[in-house]
């Protein structure tokens, strides 16, 4: 399913039972989630994937609670922030150290910086596959040059050029957005 | 976020990379999941042989049974036997 049903709209349609649109949310929150997880809260791989899982468990089974479909970002951030704390509370528990304690106040400038984050990926959605892609490839899964190439069957030597310009049509969209934010009074979202 | 410069964007990319994927399909599969827990449930209800193999053995009752042990699956049974 395209990425461009928005969130909302996917919030209703799994109230209904779509798996589809069960599946295209989970996709959709997957990274800030896991984001969440391991870079604000530091945790690690194994509670992360508990975090992670006990997560969607929750935001499948009390989605029906949700007052706003446009509020599913914020609800979503807010659960992921109340397990991690949660896992860390109860690691410290077992295992007082000075260490856990700490952990489970999150680094809220990373926090932000997620929000932020997302909304650059949700304003990836209005670029053209191809740039969607090899933006996502070298910047997000860390891909040289060269495996970019071979995945997209494009020479190594343009990559460099290509991905300069679709960030530039990125920042566009990004402007785009923030001007219709302006007017609207509120912030946009895919 | 107010001003925007290729690099601070290039950063908010990088800044979300992919969650595995194997944590992703469990997640996607929790529908389903459910499912099969509801079904599982009712027979241990009705079945105490079953519920006892269960408690022994979760995993490997559940493999035997045909049903995939995800996760998400074997951790809400637990909960759930835990429970009654």
């Amino acid at each position: 399913m395209a990425q461009t049903v928005p969130a909302a709209q996917l919030v209703a349609r799994c109230r209904q039972g779509d798996q589809e649109a069960w599946n295209a949310l989970v996709e959709r929150f997957s990274r800030y989630v896991y984001a969440i997880a391991t870079q604000g809260f530091r945790l690690r791989d194994h509670d992360a994937e508990d975090v992670f899982q006990e997560v969607f468990a929750k935001v499948y089974e009390r989605l029906d609670s949700l007052r706003s479909d446009e509020a599913i970002q914020p609800w979503i951030a807010q659960l992921t922030r109340r397990v991690c704390v949660d896992r860390i509370r109860a690691g410290s528990r077992e295992e007082p150290t000075e260490e856990s304690e700490l952990a489970a106040d999150p680094d809220e400038d990373i926090l932000t910086r997620l929000d932020e984050a997302l909304d650059v990926h949700d304003a990836m959605v209005g670029l053209p596959e191809n740039c969607r892609e090899i933006l996502d490839r070298f910047f997000a899964r860390d891909e040289s040059y060269r495996t970019i190439g071979e995945a997209l069957e494009l020479p190594a030597g343009t990559i460099a050029s290509r991905i300069s310009r679709c960030l530039v049509k990125l920042k566009d969209q990004l402007e785009g957005r923030n001007q219709l934010a302006a007017q609207s009074g509120g912030q946009v979202n895919a | 976020m107010s001003a925007y410069d290729e690099d601070r964007v290039s950063e908010l990319i990088a800044a979300l990379p992919p969650a595995p994927e194997a944590w992703v399909r469990a997640a996607q599969e929790l529908p389903l999941a459910r499912a099969g827990l509801d079904e599982i449930v009712a027979r241990a209800e009705a079945d105490a042989e079953f519920r006892a193999a269960l408690i022994a053995d979760l995993e490997a009752t559940l493999a035997q049974e045909g049903f995939e042990p995800e996760r998400p699956l074997v951790e809400e049974l637990r909960r759930r036997f835990a429970d009654s």
